[in-house]
């Protein structure tokens, strides 16, 4: 009951004029970067952490200039939705997910439906993750102490298993993919030995912070996708024109139960994912659409515009968000690298967060907390006023919006890392995505890997060196030995499949 | 600003100054300065540049903004390289930690000589404690040595990177007191605390800031510090060197200048930094953090460069990283 007074002071507090007004414009910055190719929450926190110790000394307390930030970290995860869904272009890393099935079901005229499910799944999410956060944050900090290297490698294994496992998609292609994935994940120096690995022509320019994630899901969604539109379509485009009438909003909204599976899984994997350090909401929303997938009756709709596809990323981005938060004021670990840079400012503003954050800090930590809530109210209010707006771009003729997207992919490539070699990659990575795609290769396998690996492979590397070499050590723990299990049943699914065919076959 | 920091400030400009000499004060910056952070978002070393570049914003130190970019390849392999060859070395600075020592050593195929780098100033020297969970049963310094060699290689350390601060403290220790300490390499600070915390691990040589947290909720307890005197914070603690061995190691945090900055933009970054570096606010960081070190600049700092750089080839080539 204490936690309830708590936090109904906190939403009092996080209602005054003045954190009100930061939310909202907090909210509408975070949905601008969010929806811009390459400017992802992290950049909108970075770019804006200098303007929150004006907020700081004007208001005189430290929960509004957080609040602010949490308010731009939150509009990001709705704004990243936009441009995955109208223009195909991830808006963000965490989004990237979202442009499976949004830019299919915008292609197919119903982008309307697939912008209302992101806002609403979005909201779920957040509000979800809200209220575990609530009621469970000190007990679910403890859960975090308790994944050490092995959990958190056996937890990455079973998100490839469930690439791996699902119908539909070609087997061998999904595991050439992921090879792939994993491969351009190696690229740079080696976290155990400090070696360097793959560097092309010893070129340290354009390989020596390895290959960035966002490089490659910009030229696969951005360029490559541009590139399977002009050939498939050549001169004869034609986009299956949204009409923007309230009575379609308001069917979209009506048809929203359709996506309720994607959004609790979403909701409770994302949150889960969240809140082990060093995942964050990317691989939060990666896994839930895989796992969505998996579990749903009609996987070989999935990628062709599944309400369900739209439904599952959008809830765990955002939950994952809230979910990253808590390690960061718990524990003083950032989840995400927007937590990174929020901890940076909690910091400066002479906080200490860590265990006794909760207990020293009330009036910090509860208007905040307050405030998560408000802020997701705000983000699907303004995200779905302004749907009709971000309609207009698909209303674009396609020799108007390729060059759009090619201009957004190069500008975004660029602005995430401030690297011109990062652009060139990006282009080399399209022109290969689209030349897979002929050949008919599955390309989200490969972005989940390159998401992935760099998570993995030291959390194997270290969890070795820690057993001295034996295997072993992923089945025995009591934590990572049943997720283990779990992943390696996965990954015989496709397999058991198989002999049960030949075996029919025969009979 | 009150008057006292008011007239501090002007002191301290005017002592900088007379300090460097007179050829200078005709350098501003004409665009938005490149500040490049040798560590990726979120650690020590990205915590601290982001807190120097507020307090140039706030108190309005510099005319044009600091733009904070993060380099954190290759163990700041990037970032060196990034400076190395900045178009516009006036307008190029960086903060830096020891692998701006130990990197270049380590491979000698970056082409990197930091004694061409421009010594702007040392704002502190960060320390390492050894820690350990509370409920590792280890109390004090000679417990941890009984235990750990009970233990052999089954006692583990985590760390930083790898041939890095923290892996040349354990291997120190390794060496002196004939240890099998085995060592996990991590990408930063936080994990390794996270992971104390959590049990993973036995022990680690964190900055007192990256455990600060834990140690104030109880669950990790400090045995030693790698100072040569005790820390203010921790006066219960003790130094190795109370121990019986003259083994002191901290890590600098310092911002240089790429290598071909003119010596005017120099003595206007050394001046601007050293307010930094006298701001109540920087003042606090550093005593609440426990950081040590005076400001030191030009021929100083690049005398204390020259030193650790020869250290730090002693310590690596002991350890057999390079040859």
């Amino acid at each position: 009951m204490e936690v309830v007074v708590l936090l109904l002071d906190g939403v009092w507090a996080a209602l005054q004029p003045t954190n009100l007004g930061l939310a909202f414009l907090g909210v509408v910055i975070g949905l601008f970067v969010g929806a811009m190719p390459g400017l992802g929450s992290v950049n909108g926190v970075a770019i804006l952490l200098p303007f929150t110790f004006v907020i700081q000394e004007i208001t005189g307390t430290i929960s509004s200039p957080m609040i602010f930030l949490a308010a731009i970290y939150y509009g990001a995860m709705y704004g990243g939705a936009i441009s995955s869904i109208t223009l195909g272009i991830p808006g963000a890393s965490t989004a990237v997910a979202t442009t499976f099935d949004g830019r299919p079901m915008a292609l197919g005229g119903h982008a309307e439906k697939a912008l209302v499910i992101a806002a609403i799944a979005s909201f779920a999410g957040g509000t979800i993750s809200n209220i575990i956060f609530t009621g469970a944050a000190p007990l679910l900090a403890s859960v975090a102490l308790k994944f050490g290297n092995p959990e958190i490698f056996a937890l990455m294994l079973l998100a490839f298993a469930t690439f791996i496992g699902l119908g539909g998609d070609d087997v061998p292609k999904t595991i050439i993919s992921i090879c792939f994935g994993l491969v351009m994940s190696a690229v740079g120096f080696d976290i155990i030995s400090g070696a360097p690995r793959l560097l092309l022509f010893d070129s340290t320019e354009w390989f020596s912070r390895g290959i960035q994630f966002l490089v490659l899901a910009i030229g696969v969604y951005g360029i490559g996708e541009m590139l399977w539109t002009i050939n498939s379509t050549r001169d004869s485009f034609k986009m299956t024109e949204a009409n923007i009438t309230l009575a379609r909003v308001w069917q979209a909204l009506k048809s929203f139960p359709e996506a309720w599976r994607g959004t609790s899984i979403g909701s409770f994997l994302g949150f889960f994912v969240g809140i082990l350090p060093a995942a964050g909401a990317t691989p939060g929303s990666l896994m839930a659409y895989g796992v969505t997938k998996m579990v749903s009756k009609n996987q070989e709709e999935f990628g062709k515009g599944r309400p369900d596809g739209v439904a599952a990323p959008e809830a765990a981005n955002n939950s994952a968000s809230t979910g990253a938060m808590l390690p960061m004021m718990t524990l003083g670990i950032p989840g995400s690298p927007t937590t990174a840079v929020l901890l940076a400012g909690m910091v400066i503003w002479g906080l200490q967060p860590g265990p006794l954050l909760f207990s020293e800090q009330p009036e910090f930590v509860w208007p905040l907390i307050g405030s998560f809530y408000i802020s997701n109210v705000i983000a699907v209010v303004v995200n779905l006023a302004c749907i009709p707006l971000f309609l207009k771009v698909l209303r674009m003729p396609f020799s108007i919006l390729a060059p759009l997207i090619f201009v957004l992919s190069v500008v975004g490539t660029y602005a995430a890392y401030q690297n011109i070699y990062d652009v060139w990659l990006m282009l080399i990575f399209g022109i290969g995505a689209f030349l897979l795609r002929i050949l008919d290769y599955p390309l989200a396998p490969a972005v989940l890997a390159i998401v992935l690996g760099p998570i993995a492979e030291p959390k194997l590397r270290q969890s070795l060196l820690l057993s001295d070499g034996s295997w072993m050590i992923f089945l025995e723990r009591p934590i990572s030995g049943p997720i283990t299990i779990a992943a390696i049943i996965l990954l015989l699914l496709p397999l058991y499949g198989f002999i049960r065919k030949r075996v029919k076959a025969r009979s | 600003m009150s008057f006292a920091r008011k007239l501090t400030f002007g002191i301290v400009a005017l002592l900088t100054s007379l300090a460097i000499g007179t050829a200078h004060a005709d350098f501003e910056p004409t665009k938005p300065i490149d500040f490049v952070i040798m560590a990726g978002k979120g650690g020590g070393a990205d915590k601290m540049a982001r807190l120097m570049q507020s307090i140039v914003e706030k108190e309005g130190l510099a005319s044009r903004p600091l733009v904070p970019v993060n380099k954190s390849g290759g163990s700041g392999a990037e970032a060196l390289v990034a400076l190395n060859s900045a178009t516009d070395p006036d307008h190029t600075i960086m903060v830096t930690l020891n692998s701006f020592f130990t990197t270049p050593l380590r491979q000698p195929g970056l082409g990197i000589d930091i004694m061409t780098f421009a010594p702007i100033g040392r704002m502190a020297e960060d320390t390492f404690v050894l820690w350990v969970h509370k409920n590792e049963g280890v109390n004090s310094f000679e417990e941890f040595l009984a235990e750990a060699k009970a233990r052999g290689s089954g006692w583990v350390m985590g760390g930083t990177g790898s041939a890095q601060e923290d892996q040349i403290i354990t291997d120190f220790l390794n060496d002196t007191f004939d240890l099998e300490i085995k060592y996990i390499p991590y990408k930063g600070g936080g994990a390794v605390a996270k992971d104390l915390a959590g049990e993973q691990i036995d022990s680690s040589v964190n900055n007192p800031s990256e455990a600060l947290g834990f140690y104030e909720s109880g669950d990790v307890i400090p045995l030693v510090a790698f100072t040569s005197e005790r820390l203010p914070m921790f006066p219960d603690v003790p130094t190795l060197a109370e121990a019986g061995e003259d083994f002191a190691y901290y890590m600098q945090r310092a911002v240089v200048g790429a290598p071909g900055m003119t010596d005017e933009a120099l003595a206007y970054y050394t001046n601007l930094f050293a307010e930094v570096y006298n701001s109540e606010e920087w003042q606090k960081y550093k005593s609440d953090k426990s950081l040590l070190g005076e400001y030191t600049s030009g021929d100083d700092l690049a005398d204390y460069w020259q030193t650790q750089r020869d250290r730090h080839e002693t310590i690596l080539k002991a350890s057999g990283a390079i040859n």
